[in-house]
């Protein structure tokens, strides 16, 4: 394939910030991202993950802190400086022109030969798949082929990093899988760095090398799919990433590890900082299951078919709500014991 | 109640008219009697002149007279340059005042000389720009004109007039088509290396035009049928004898309506012509929704 990205080794943030007045919608984000890497900024919306990615691509200016690409300060550039490919929530393509000059902007931009140009439009197009559709307008396109367009015009100028706010959150759920696998794809075969914003767990795990996961413009953490989705730093990263049983709970440290109280029974559990008497719980639905002999009695509420399993919601003898699943059938109304394996308990500080 | 009946009513319906539909008859009414027939009216009073002479009697004496012909080209001297002045003007400051936080205070202050009316503003002008006015005097005390600089009772007075009052309209027009135009897309154009001058003319301008050519198409109409300031700041027996003064001379003054007819039937067909022109341009352009996105 023709089209690579330029050569470069890191992009560097150091410690940028952006306040709006009284606002301080970043505070302090470093992130160190290598060539070829993709990154997941994750976080609830109202975050500021969009305003990281605003920031680093120049449409917003930064107060604080510095962004470099290898020796190169960037942060005093404007967006026509950095060369950073961007694709928009919603696609921002140039509803005046054909599927071909749009792609082929930024090209024209840089004043290359007509030539040039065609050739490495085509080969764009061929990319995401559209070569049929090079002479209608946007306005002739689905939402999922507006989209293709728009990742065909951020890449052709070679970016060495391409900027993602939200890309699929227009889409409906069938084509947000396909363009997903695409836009992983396309990141492979380019070999740039993405930077990818999302507010979507499932999309972050699935795309992202790395996952900074942002709460109130400040970073809460930084790690793999894995270590995020099984090992989250805090309870509030926890709660994000899908550990619908967090509660608040009596810890106890013993010899045989950190005992919590869940629905007035007992339950072994793994720490995850240091915990004092009072620590929050978290478990995800998945981990815990009924068993016959379980530690903690509930009542099943609700429960939801979910083909391979049920999803249900059931209510301790404290009142507690638990959410679990199970492979057998459980019906409202039942009395299920429930348990949780220890490793997958994680206790907080409260 | 029979069936074909039935079936005459379920094909108007399909084709979009029911009951609901009669609401346009007064609206209808209204056109037929406030326009339709007084335009019909004055172009047959046209046709028929006061002093015989057949039936193009009118139009002949207008185009063999350069007092009364002159008036076209005269008006259109005024007309033009301040619309193209107006229109011009207000795509930068809308484009500034889009991104504005008190957009509604500056609004606000841009339209109230359309809420004063061009009697109001041109009085105003009269003492502020007269020979004793306040500019005057500033030029002379500080000596930066050696007598006091015309600026009623001539074309200018008339121009600065159109503008006051002319500019509100045409920027609040042109503020709406350049809101209407989605902030990513230049952000768009700006992430692939266009600096803001590439980014107005292969972006803004595009899909700004027929937005343009809309506002031009208002602005002249309301330019070329300028009358109170004609009279109150120009020079009306002069550079300032505009084709709508001619008209009223000759209802009003000679009482002969006939010509005053013909000639409200020659500005109409002017401000046919121009507008025609540039509403023909707009179909060359784009003119597609200017916001991208799922729709």
């Amino acid at each position: 394939m023709a089209i690579a990205a330029r050569d470069f080794r890191e992009l560097r943030l150091e410690g940028i910030s952006r306040d709006f007045g009284q606002l301080r919608a970043l505070r302090d984000v470093s992130l160190t991202v290598k060539r070829g890497e993709f990154v997941a900024l994750l976080g609830p919306s109202g975050c500021g993950k969009s305003t990281a990615l605003n920031c680093i691509a120049g449409l917003l200016q930064v107060t604080g802190g510095a962004i470099w690409l290898d020796d190169r300060r960037l942060d005093e550039l404007g967006p026509e400086d950095r060369g950073f490919g961007m694709v928009f929530q919603n696609y921002a393509l140039f509803p005046h022109m054909t599927v071909r000059r749009n792609v082929g902007f930024g090209l024209t931009t840089q004043r290359r030969p007509k030539a040039e140009i065609d050739r490495r439009v085509d080969q764009a197009l061929a990319l995401v798949r559209l070569e049929t559709q090079a002479d209608k307008l946007p306005g002739q396109l689905s939402g999922g082929q507006q989209q293709r367009v728009a990742i065909a015009r951020a890449i052709v100028v070679e970016p060495p990093l391409v900027l993602m706010d939200e890309p699929l959150s227009n889409l409906d759920a069938k084509l947000r899988l396909e363009m997903r696998a695409e836009i992983r794809r396309i990141h492979t075969m380019l070999g740039c760095s993405t930077i990818y914003v999302t507010h979507d767990q499932e999309e972050a795990l699935s795309l992202a090398d790395r996952i900074l996961v942002m709460i109130d413009g400040q970073t809460r953490q930084i790690g793999s799919p894995e270590d995020l989705y099984s090992r989250p730093a805090h309870a509030d990263v926890a709660e994000f990433m899908g550990y619908r049983n967090l509660f608040r709970s009596r810890a106890q440290t013993t010899d045989d590890g950190i005992v919590v109280a869940m629905s007035g029974a007992r339950l072994l559990g793994t720490p995850m900082e240091a915990v004092g008497a009072e620590a929050m719980v978290a478990i995800r639905p998945d981990d815990l299951q009924p068993r016959s002999g379980g530690p903690v009695p509930a009542t099943v509420e609700l429960a939801e078919y979910h083909g391979r399993d049920f999803y249900a919601l059931a209510r301790g003898s404290d009142g507690t709500e638990l959410y679990f699943r199970s492979p057998l059938r459980v019906n409202p109304g039942e009395m299920v014991r429930l348990d949780a394996p220890r490793e997958r308990v994680l206790v907080y500080a409260a | 109640m029979s069936g074909a009946q039935l079936s005459l009513r379920r094909r108007l319906r399909e084709r979009g008219l029911d009951s609901v539909t009669l609401l346009v008859l007064p609206g209808v009414l209204f056109v037929l009697v406030l326009f339709v027939y007084p335009f019909l009216y004055g172009l047959v009073l046209s046709f028929t002149p006061k002093e015989g002479g057949g039936w193009l009697a009118n139009y002949r004496r207008f185009f063999s007279d350069p007092f009364l012909y002159d008036t076209i080209w005269l008006t259109l001297q005024i007309a033009v340059p301040a619309t193209l002045l107006n229109t011009l003007l207000s795509v930068p400051v809308a484009l500034r005042v889009r991104l504005m936080k008190r957009q509604k205070l500056l609004t606000t202050i841009l339209v109230i000389p359309i809420t004063l009316g061009t009697v109001m503003v041109a009085e105003g002008l009269l003492t502020y720009l007269g020979p004793r006015g306040w500019l005057n005097r500033v030029l002379l005390e500080f000596g930066i004109a050696g007598s006091p600089v015309r600026l009623i009772h001539n074309y200018w007075g008339v121009m600065l007039s159109l503008v006051i009052s002319g500019f509100p309209f045409t920027f609040l027009l042109t503020l709406s088509y350049v809101t209407g135009i989605d902030p990513a897309l230049e952000q768009a154009g700006a992430m692939l290396g266009a600096r803001a001058r590439e980014r107005f003319f292969r972006i803004l301008l595009p899909l700004l035009a027929p937005g343009l050519a809309i506002t031009l198409a208002l602005a002249f109409v309301q330019a070329f049928t300028v009358f109170p300031s004609a009279v109150l700041l120009g020079a009306p027996a002069g550079p300032t004898r505009v084709i709508s003064i001619v008209a009223y001379q000759a209802a009003f003054e000679q009482y002969d309506y006939p010509l005053a007819s013909a000639i409200a039937m020659l500005m109409a067909l002017v401000q046919v012509i121009i507008i025609a022109g540039l509403l023909g341009a707009r179909t060359l352009l784009f003119r597609g929704p200017v916001s991208t996105g799922k729709g």
